[in-house]
């Protein structure tokens, strides 16, 4: 067995430990997909046809999910500087173990959690009048989990960077608050005026919503599938690459 | 034959910190030359700020030289750090566990990173446990323990997966005594029984001596000194004699005659000076002054210590470091 495989088990194991002995993180990470649908869903349904579906669910959902993947990862940073606090990091820089698997490790867990939680929102909205392809739901899982994955790696990246929470939490929120508002997650960008509807057609995550609404439709072979596919996939390498040149680095 | 387990040439480390358009640059490490061989345990042994952390960091992989090489069990520093990392036990001065995990779960996967089975670590941390005074704490979150129970934690991480060559950064810092006692006798023991190569710091002039084969002293970034306890204590001049009389000025001048005597100090009624064999030159100079009529209320021969060994090669004590020393100061570039 090689040892990138091991010792990225061995980090998984003991980070997923770490967070399911911790029963307010497992109850709130359960809570959050359920009261994404149970509160923002009734909001929506006023407007469906203007969303231009016949059910407000099939496009609210999806947005959701790639929202989880992007904020429920993006903070996953400040357990790393925590560890870094208690000397975790320079103990496990010290050992052997490939720095990727110090990455992975980690990252896997968030992914993990990550994909329960898109089950469980999914689940949570088929009472509500969901109505949606299996198998673009499935995929649409899939792809928000290897995109939180990549989130995750650059926020460990990021935060082993900054080592500090002061700095961390206000660049989260100058970074997300504009990728949420441009993705159209919340709201389709064609409620947007023109200008903004432009800058939005260069944030990737545009097309990964958009992708997972066509998924959700069962709509296959259109164009933001393969983009949302495509762009899933170039941040997945950024996130690992940048990643693991951050855990390589010396600590300074 | 004695095999070097540890060979460094010109290690050195300056950090260098901005702030607004200045760069400050911190010299911590200047130039450390040291050869540690095969079962040895050698202290570093420096007052705070001296680059005993900084050395020892970069001899562990964690941090790059900004100049030097050096050799760690075998392999290159520079070109090999993996298998440096392979074949030494690091205990940071910091700790290195989560505190809300289990002080045994971390053991355990801290071992699994070194290759070790599951069932091993488990034994062997056990067995570490027990030898460590931590019976039953097990299952205990790191945040619910001692300090003292927690340094120890660190040190069984440390050693959980029986490396070779073991990097201690001031071990014994919050230790009662009898744990402090318990731990040199661990560390004796790793050597006698597995051969194990001891690389520690302290700040304990005690335990340098109590522990410690070799010393280096290490003070503003280089070595300042380094032999046996023994032999950096006799390098001081001898034992340090010290006489209280109404008649100081005439015990001194007594005193000055001993064979090998150093020049006597003079501090109100009390008279000091080092010579050689203090013992002998103290019978010696009691008959001499009684011979001479001249009272002596008080005498006292001391040993040197490695406090007098630092105050000799630095011009500071060591043993109230903390008020007198300076730490390296940043010339500013
Ligand atoms: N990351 C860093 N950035 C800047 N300066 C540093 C850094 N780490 C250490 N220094 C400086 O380098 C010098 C040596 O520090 P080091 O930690 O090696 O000392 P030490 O001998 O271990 O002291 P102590 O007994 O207090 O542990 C100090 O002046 C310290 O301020
Ligand atoms: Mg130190």
């Amino acid at each position: 067995m090689s040892t990138l495989v091991r010792d990225t088990g061995t980090v998984f194991v003991r980070a997923m430990r770490t967070s399911l002995r911790n029963p307010a993180w497992l109850v709130i990470s359960l809570m959050q997909p359920v009261l994404y649908i149970v509160l923002f869903g009734p909001l929506l349904e006023p407007i469906a046809g203007q969303l231009g579906g016949a059910n407000a669910y099939q496009v609210f959902v999806p947005g959701i999910l790639v929202q989880l993947g992007l904020f429920g990862t993006a903070f996953v940073g400040f357990s790393l500087i925590a560890e870094y606090r208690a000397g975790v990091i320079e103990s496990q820089r010290v050992s052997p173990a490939p720095r990727a698997a110090l990455l992975l490790g980690r990252v896997l867990r968030d992914v993990l959690v990550l994909a329960v939680q898109g089950v469980v929102l999914v689940l949570v909205a088929v009472p509500f009048g969901l109505d949606a392809s299996v198998g673009g739901v499935a995929l649409t899982i899939a792809l928000v989990a290897v995109l939180g994955g990549s989130l995750a790696a650059v926020s460990y990246a990021l935060a082993l960077t900054l080592k500090s929470e002061d700095a961390f939490a206000p660049l989260l929120n100058v970074v997300l608050f504009p990728i949420l508002l441009l993705s159209g997650i919340l709201l389709p960008m064609t409620l947007a005026p023109n200008w903004l509807q432009n800058v939005s057609d260069v944030v990737p995550f545009k097309h990964i919503v958009d992708g997972a609404r066509a998924l959700f439709a069962g709509d296959f072979g259109a164009p933001d599938v393969g983009w949302g596919v495509l762009f899933t996939a170039v941040l997945a390498a950024l996130g690992a690459w940048y990643g693991t040149s951050q855990f390589r680095k010396e600590s300074g | 034959m004695l095999r070097t387990v540890i060979h460094a040439r010109g290690l050195s480390r300056t950090f260098r910190k901005k702030r607004g358009k200045q760069t400050t640059e911190v010299v911590a490490v200047a130039g450390v030359d040291l050869d540690v061989e095969a079962g040895e345990i050698v202290g570093f042994l420096g007052p705070n700020g001296a680059g005993k952390t900084t050395t020892m960091r970069m001899l562990t992989t964690l941090l790059a030289p900004t100049a030097g090489t050096a050799t760690v069990a075998g392999c290159d520093l520079l070109t090999d750090p993996v298998g440096v990392r392979r074949r030494i036990g690091y205990v940071s001065q910091a700790g290195s566990t989560a505190p809300e995990n289990r002080a045994g779960e971390e053991l355990v996967s801290h071992a699994r990173l070194y290759g070790v089975s599951t069932a091993e670590a488990t034994a062997r941390g056990k067995q570490l446990f027990a030898e460590l005074d931590l019976d039953g704490l097990w299952e205990r979150q790191p945040k619910a323990m001692s300090g003292g129970q927690r340094r120890r934690l660190d040190i069984a991480m440390g050693l959980v997966h029986v490396p070779g060559l073991v990097f201690l950064d001031e071990p014994t810092t919050g230790l009662d005594p009898q744990a402090r006692a318990n731990l040199w006798q661990h560390i004796e023991g790793l050597r006698s029984e597995r051969g194990t190569t001891v690389f520690l710091t302290t700040h304990y002039l005690d335990e340098a001596d109590a522990l410690c084969d070799r010393v280096l002293v290490i003070d503003k970034g280089t070595i300042v000194a380094s032999g046996t306890p023994d032999e950096l204590k006799s390098s001081v001049g001898g034992d340090l004699l010290t006489l209280t009389s109404p008649r100081a000025a005439d015990v001194a001048g007594r005193m000055a005659g001993l064979p090998g005597a150093e020049a006597p100090t003079v501090d109100g009624d009390r008279v000091s000076c080092r010579v050689p064999a203090g013992g002998a030159a103290l019978v010696a100079l009691l008959r001499d002054l009684d011979a001479a009529g001249i009272e002596v209320d008080g005498v006292e021969s001391r040993r040197p210590s490695l406090d007098d060994v630092f105050l000799t090669v630095t011009g500071r004590s060591l043993r109230d470091g903390e008020q007198t020393t300076t730490e390296p100061e940043g010339a500013q570039a």
